[in-house]
């Protein structure tokens, strides 16, 4: 192991966490609780800004259960890139048995934070809790490499930025009409570029030129009696490139008798953020949304991407220690629902027409295991005549996409996303839904063909229009099972 | 009386091996690729300690091979340089089994997870030992077949340690142990030869090597393949929970059944403390304050089932049952079962810290048994929960402790000990199925004299006559456990501070 440069990180944490690596577990109970006593006091390598909690350490009775949940010891079979090995790492962390280098650090970055051991664990440890106390303290005291810290800083310059996105999409959308794409595929110029990279041009979703001008209103009113005033979050990448999914969760929700606010001045929600461990970046996010629903009056806030919906849950631990705002955040938090929650909750008064199709339902990882919401959009999808919705086998294990996951670690997300593809497959469906977005980019990546992919909400809407959604978007063209062997990303 | 003979101290007594070297870690690389290799000291320390973290120790070196050919290799290094190895599958064992040995090398056999043939007409699949006990009927689902051995942690354990430790599950009372469902075994010896052990057909020619390892927990070689045996599904499956005042009745009520001449697929008994667990970690609908819980399943032809199921019902009846849950269909046999398997996992809500023991009893003896570990909880101070196969006799006594006050642990842990003598008091066994591990060795000779350890070591020297195959366990090492059971005393490990109990 490598001794961490001490020059690397603010010296003054630095010299503190040095000096500190063996003290004692145990503390007297009368020492000062002054923050840098506090880091002495047994964080380890951990500062004194939440580090994982101890009492949320020893929930965790090695018993194992999150193992075959958990997509990385999925791929590799270790430990210590597992959900008690991690935690079991935290422990040596807290003890300061151990240093926060780079090995260290590699364990926690390599957890997609899909949160299947929280569903699988008997003792009920809150990994996620741990995960999320862990990811702030490395990015604080743990200096990445060059390269990393370069490619970590672009994609948070971009994604959050709907503006900058609507950009990038146009100059995309150049790329692939003017043939450049092909063209460095054909060439193979693409393989040239780091893997990252590569993962980003993979993943950039075609975009309808004219849905980049598209904004939700700021009002739409319900259809019929108003059963509910409700708040509606539009997304970064929701916005941008899945533009028809928000049109179509406020044609839905209007047609379910809801008035829809969507202030005009919101902005991204910090979730991406949140789960890089940039925390203060993801708690002046957290702020800025709550300002821009502070006036909306709404019962309650709704939410069609699954990783924003979790965050926006979690608004009132984030922003527990911020004194004006520590209110504000748990009440917000206690109105937000998933859209499919709120739709089976109001229960369906707009009549449906069939859609004869066999659909694939993919738990996305913050709506199932985060959010603990895997009947509703089933219950939802119920609705409407025809559909028959099945289940995906091995549907606990997440499809690699996992925030920016498939762009900071492509080798295994793509390993993941095959898999993911593979159990797919095997229920031979006639199209996919699946509440992220990040999801359908990955899932769509690997598959070989063009299956129609939605929204549970967009088939909602169709039903409700009475279109035929899986035609419409050249399904039933199921591809055989030889297509596996296709390259992906080939439509 | 001295505990051990002298032949038996020579046959355990370790005399030194070679160390890990960099030439070492380099020749092990050259075999199984970097990436199969984990030496970092933060990344090994996670492979300290299996299920039982009590019992802790660094180990050198993992090792993850890929193939049997790369295990046999690693361990032809090993025997070589007479470094001591130990095999591990998914670490959820809860007797430390898989403890590594200090200085030593773990064999990791988490990658070897695929399942290599199914032979649908035979009844027959051909599995690599880290895949987990449920994914092999899972595997096999698609063709009406299934595993039937089924310990409670199935979801997660490999059929490797099932193999190693010849486990049991909710089942076995009606279906038997792992020994009754592996046909063949592929085995590296711990001199790193590759052989077969026993074959297709059900009975082999001559001594039956297979089954002397099943169940030698990882002390006579690395099974590397595992034929197992499948079995068809049953065509019917009836579930119920009936619920007693109190534990006496229920096993009253498991005699009359089996006196019955009914053979049921499982008998479980929860009580008051190990619902109040269960219902808190996965609501499964068991009824809180009921002091003992039977689940009773009977499976096999429908109208077999059925008449059998009647006469259950009314045996429960007559012993006084004061409510009868009946399983509708199968998610609702799911739910009960899901509560039973998560008993041991799930004390975490209901306590800081606790021991899970395991031990059997005659079946006849379960209403006097737990009154008096009633009255030794009473005593100690402490709570005990028990989930137990109540078929089988196999008793698993939860002490739940706290930890953080200081000698609770000390408490708990001669608690713990104190019920295991008592069930061999009574007749019956320090171990069902978590096996012996580096847990219970020191106990060995409260149930087996010199002579008997001595046949056991000497079987154990055939197979591994350096002693480097997960040298420490199921025999007792003299010079560490005392020449006589008795009340706990720290390990000279312990006094060195090279292992702690928490």
């Amino acid at each position: 192991m490598t001794a961490p440069d001490p020059t690397a990180t603010d010296p003054g944490t630095q010299a503190d966490l040095r000096l500190h690596v063996d003290a004692p577990v145990d503390a007297p109970v009368d020492a000062p609780v002054d923050a840098l006593a506090e880091a002495g006091r047994g964080a380890g390598v951990f500062d004194a800004h939440h580090p994982p909690s101890d009492e949320l350490i020893s929930d965790c009775v090695h018993c194992g259960f999150c193992l075959p949940t958990c997509p990385t010891y999925a791929l590799w079979g270790e430990e210590m890139d597992s959900p008690r090995g991690r935690i079991y790492l935290m422990k040596l962390g807290k003890e300061g048995a151990v240093e926060m280098d780079d090995t260290y650090a590699q364990h926690f970055d390599a957890c997609l934070g899909c949160m299947a051991c929280v569903t699988a664990c008997p003792s009920g440890v809150q990994y996620d809790q741990l995960i999320e106390a862990v990811r702030p303290q490395l990015e604080r005291n743990h200096r990445r490499g060059l390269a990393d810290r370069l490619f970590r800083g672009l994609v948070f310059a971009l994604f959050p930025y709907p503006s900058r996105l609507r950009v990038t999409a146009v100059l995309g959308e150049l790329y692939r009409r003017l043939g450049l794409r092909g063209l460095a595929h054909r060439t193979g110029a693409v393989r040239l570029l780091p893997r990252r990279l590569q993962a980003v041009e993979a993943l950039m979703p075609p975009a309808k030129l004219r849905h980049l001008a598209t904004r939700t209103p700021a009002v739409t009113p319900a259809v019929g009696t108003v059963r509910r005033r409700v708040g509606f979050l539009t997304g970064c990448v929701q916005r941008v490139f899945f533009a028809d999914v928000n049109q179509a969760t406020v044609r839905v929700l209007t047609a379910e008798g809801c008035e829809v606010v969507a202030p005009p001045t919101q902005r991204c929600c910090g979730a991406l953020s949140e789960h890089a461990g940039r925390e203060p970046e993801a708690l002046d996010r957290a702020r800025a949304l709550i300002d821009a629903f502070a006036e909306a009056e709404v019962e309650t806030i709704v939410a069609n991407v699954a990783g924003c919906g979790s965050t926006l849950k979690e608004y009132g631990r984030m922003l527990r220690d911020d004194a004006a705002y520590a209110e504000k955040a748990a009440a917000f938090s206690a109105k937000v629902r998933d859209v499919s929650e709120l739709l089976a909750e109001l229960g369906p008064v707009a009549p449906r027409h069939p859609i004869e199709a066999r659909v694939a339902y993919h738990d996305a990882c913050h709506l199932g295991h985060a959010q603990g919401v895997r009947s509703q959009p089933r219950e939802v999808l119920g609705t409407i005549p025809g559909l028959q919705v099945t289940d995906i086998p091995e549907a606990e294990i997440c499809c690699g996409s996992a925030g920016i996951y498939n762009l900071v670690n492509p080798e295994p997300a793509e390993e993941l996303g095959r898999r993911k593809v593979e159990h797919v497959l095997s229920v031979a469906p006639d199209a996919l839904a699946t509440a992220n977005p990040g999801c359908l980019l990955q899932i769509r990546r690997y598959w070989p063909g063009d299956l129609p992919m939605f929204h549970p909400v967009e088939l909602l809407d169709a039903s409700i229009r009475g279109v035929d959604p899986v035609t419409a978007r050249g399904g039933r063209g199921r591809p055989s099972l030889d297509a596996r062997t296709a390259e992906p990303g080939t439509f | 009386m001295t505990a051990y003979t002298e032949e038996y101290r020579g046959l355990v007594a370790w005399t030194g091996g070679g160390e890990v070297t960099t030439a070492f870690r380099r020749e092990v690389a050259a075999l199984v690729g970097e990436g199969g290799l984990i030496s970092e000291p933060a990344q090994l320390r996670t492979y300290e300690c299996d299920g039982l973290t009590g019992y802790r120790v660094v180990p050198a070196l993992v090792v993850l091979p890929a193939t049997t050919e790369e295990a046999a290799a690693v361990v032809r290094l090993c025997a070589r340089d007479r470094i001591p190895f130990v095999a591990r599958g998914a670490g959820t064992g809860l007797s430390g089994g898989a403890l590594p040995v200090a200085d030593g090398v773990v064999i990791g056999l988490a990658r070897m997870r695929s399942v290599l043939s199914v032979d649908v007409a035979d009844q027959r699949a051909v599995v690599q030992p880290g895949v987990t006990n449920a994914g092999i009927s899972a595997a096999v689902a698609q063709h009406d077949l299934y595993f039937a051995p089924d310990p409670s942690s199935q979801v997660v354990c490999t059929i490797g340690g099932n193999v190693a430790e010849n486990s049991g599950g909710a089942h076995c009372l009606k279906y038997g142990f792992t020994t009754n469902h592996v046909l063949a075994l592929t085995f590296v010896t711990p001199d790193g030869d590759v052989v077969t052990l026993g074959g297709d057909a059900p009975d082999q020619v001559g001594p039956d090597l297979r089954a002397v390892v099943l169940g030698s927990e990882g002390t006579l070689g690395i099974v590397t393949e595992v034929t197992v045996r499948l079995l068809r599904r049953p065509e019917a499956v009836r579930t119920l929970v009936a619920d007693f005042p109190d534990a006496e009745a229920a096993g009253n009520a498991v005699s009359d059944i089996v006196a019955a001449g009914i053979v049921p697929a499982a008998v479980e008994m929860l009580d008051e403390l190990a619902i109040q667990a269960c219902e808190k970690a996965v609501q499964a609908g068991y009824t809180l304050g009921c002091q003992a819980a039977l689940v009773v399943e009977l499976d096999g032809v429908a109208v077999e089932v059925d008449e059998e199921f009647a006469q259950v019902q009314a045996i429960c009846r007559r012993n006084g049952t004061t409510n009868l849950r009946v399983a509708d269909d199968a998610q609702e046999r799911a739910r009960i079962w899901k509560g039973r398997k998560a008993a041991f996992a799930a004390m975490g809500r209901i306590s800081p810290d606790y021991f899970v023991q395991d031990g059997v009893i005659p079946r006849t003896k379960l209403g006097s048994t737990l009154t008096r570990i009633r009255e030794m909880s009473d005593a100690a101070g402490l709570r005990v929960a028990n989930v137990f196969h109540a078929g089988d006799g196999n008793l698993h006594p939860l002490v739940l402790y706290n930890g953080a006050v200081a000698g609770e642990a000390e408490r708990a842990e001669h608690l713990a000990t104190a019920i295991v003598e008592l069930c061999v008091e009574q007749g019956g066994s320090i171990t069902g199925e978590h096996g012996v591990g580096s847990d219970k060795a020191c106990s060995m000779t409260a149930m087996f004299g010199p002579d008997d350890l001595t046949v056991m070591a000497r079987v154990r020297a055939a197979f591994d006559p350096q002693g480097i195959c997960n040298p420490g366990k199921v025999l007792p090492t003299p010079r560490l456990c005392g020449e006589r059971p008795g009340p706990y005393r720290p390990h000279p490990l312990e006094a060195a501070g090279l292992i702690e109990r928490m």
